[in-house]
């Protein structure tokens, strides 16, 4: 059980700094996303299932997905389809 | 010093978190990055608080079913008050990013860009062409 | 005429500042010499202990380079004091009580009262519940209006596009953009979605209501499980999301658009205020106030929490549904 602790508690320190590594914006919410969902394993290892259940559906849902909607309202997500075209 | 880190491990990646949280937001140039890192401050201090309320062997706050009716002994749950806490800070946290991000969309509208020097820069520029539209409108007003 | 007054005017001005027809014999002072770049640097390093001079390379130096500097200083300073702050606190972790120990002072006798006496005074089985909603009301209260104002002021930021496109909006059918009247920069663009995607209404018609019943059921069941209001509502709202992506916006705004938003909201706030309120003025330290707590487990049990809950559940689902409908099409 110390081995999984340790991989999520490292895992996130990981998602973190790579969120600000990250060039790409779409990258970096998608790397957000996945930091939240451990955030939420996290929280059940911790005993609290109260805030699992919301981070997972509030965190990791609702936020990406206002992101994802605000990236493509500055036409961040359109952005490497033109370069190919 | 550093075994004491290692007992404390969540207390301490919380901090590391923290920081890099705030790295971000001093660093970056990009707003929408910034809000993710005002988001990584956010999670930071939730993981802190839920870590000093967790007790080792015990069970999640929720009333157990013993053989004498429900168990109401403390030494068998863990501390509820950070989950009340962090839970009122999840909720008001996601209220907070759509804030930012719908003044963030409203800036890009304006100056079209998301960088915040850019902004900034265009911002001045604005400033100082509205100074001298002024000035001229003045000068022909005198004439 | 015009350009006559115009004419004598600007004579006026120029014998004002004194640039007026000269006298014949006048004698002028020589002219300064041209001024070319390399003679002006010269005679500004001849005088480089006078103060003007010091000051305009000052300048100079400061326009040339000074931004360069202060951005390589920011960066720098900026991740040194990120760096000595989390060195800092991890000092101070070291000095922390071990983690999971049972002595620490957070396990102080505020926890050992919610946790003896919270279900008996509360009816609530998940004690977390039983605190936010009964002991801690008035923070849930505040925190959904915090949600509820929350939505409003993306409403007053983001819907305000919408009255100069509903006229476009029969001219273009997709990738529409929207024009408010302080725009400068490149439109934002709003997406209008196909709805013929068949895959997609086929699972939404089947998973919208399993995703409803969920999340009633975790609104309903929070104060016997973990969930509640805001677990629940969140869930609720990904419904609405759903629903919204695979039949259309128009679809949802049956039964939810502005109005119902403003009206459910609010009505759920009011409803939580004066529900509160009640026990406050009857008896805020659990003193009898006439309403019955139940038997620990069964679903009605707890009091004020089981109405409460569902308040909240509201507030969150409404909110939550108009952030993606305002970030995705600017309107609700």
């Amino acid at each position: 059980m110390p081995v999984i602790e340790w991989l999520l508690l490292i895992f996130l320190i990981v998602c973190a700094f790579a969120v600000s590594v990250a060039k790409n914006l779409l990258n970096s919410v998608i790397i957000f996303m996945s930091y939240s969902l451990i955030m939420a394993v996290i929280w059940i290892l911790l005993q609290a299932p109260d805030l699992a259940i919301t981070e997972a559906a509030v965190g990791a849902g609702v936020t990406s997905i206002l992101f994802f909607l605000a990236l493509r309202r500055v036409g961040q997500l359109e952005h490497k389809k033109e370069d190919e075209k | 010093m550093f075994a004491k880190l290692l007992t404390n491990h969540y207390e301490a990646v919380a901090v590391i978190l923290a920081g890099i949280g705030l790295t971000n937001l001093l660093l970056q140039k990009n707003l929408i990055k910034k809000i993710i890192g005002l988001n990584i401050m956010d999670t930071a201090i939730y993981l802190f608080l839920a870590a000093k309320g967790w007790v080792s062997g015990r069970a999640a706050p929720i009333l157990i079913e013993g053989e004498k009716g429900w168990i109401m002994d403390v030494n068998n749950y863990v501390n509820p008050v950070p989950s009340g806490l962090v839970l009122t800070g999840i909720v008001v946290g996601v209220s907070v990013t759509a804030f930012a991000l719908a003044l963030t969309l409203k800036l890009y509208e304006y100056y079209g860009t998301l960088n915040i020097d850019e902004a900034l820069l265009k911002m001045t520029q604005e400033q100082e062409v509205h100074e001298a539209e002024i000035m001229n409108e003045e000068q022909e007003d005198i004439l | 005429m015009r350009e006559d007054i115009k004419d004598l005017l600007n004579k006026f001005f120029n014998w004002i500042i004194g640039n007026g027809p000269r006298p014949e014999n006048e004698i002028l002072p020589p002219e300064p010499p041209p001024d070319l770049p390399f003679t002006r640097r010269n005679s500004g390093r001849k005088s480089r202990f006078h103060e003007a001079s010091i000051n305009e390379r000052y300048n100079e130096w400061v326009e040339l380079h000074g931004l360069h500097i202060f951005s390589s200083l920011y960066t720098w300073m900026s991740v040194l004091t990120c760096l000595v702050i989390i060195l800092l606190l991890l000092i101070t972790v070291t000095e922390l009580p071990p983690f999971g120990d049972e002595h620490n002072p957070a396990n102080n006798e505020v926890v050992l009262r919610y946790i003896k006496t919270g279900a008996r005074e509360t009816g609530a089985k998940n004690i977390v519940a039983g605190m936010i909603l009964d002991y801690r009301a008035f923070d849930t209260f505040g925190e959904s209006a915090v949600l509820f104002t929350a939505a409003v002021s993306v409403l007053m930021l983001l819907g305000a596009s919408r009255r100069n496109r509903t006229c476009e909006k029969n001219i273009f059918k997709f990738g529409i953009t929207s024009k408010s009247f302080l725009q400068r920069g490149p439109p934002l663009r709003v997406h209008i979605y196909r709805q013929d995607d068949m895959i997609l209404r086929g699972i939404a018609s089947i998973s919208i209501p399993t995703i409803l019943v969920m999340g009633c059921a975790i609104i309903i069941n929070g104060h016997l499980t973990p969930g509640g209001g805001f677990s629940g509502g969140a869930v609720l709202s990904t419904a609405l999301i759903l629903a919204a992506n695979a039949y259309g916006f128009d679809h949802v705004h049956y039964f939810f658009n502005e109005r119902t938003f403003i009206f459910s909201s609010s009505g759920s706030l009011i409803i939580y205020a004066l529900a509160k309120g009640y026990s406050f003025f009857t008896g805020a330290n659990h003193i009898p106030s006439g309403i019955p707590t139940g038997t620990i487990g069964n679903i009605l049990s707890g009091g004020l929490i089981l109405p409460l809950n569902i308040c909240v559940g509201i507030v969150v689902a409404g909110t939550l549904y108009s952030f993606y409908a305002l970030f995705s099409e600017g309107d609700i």
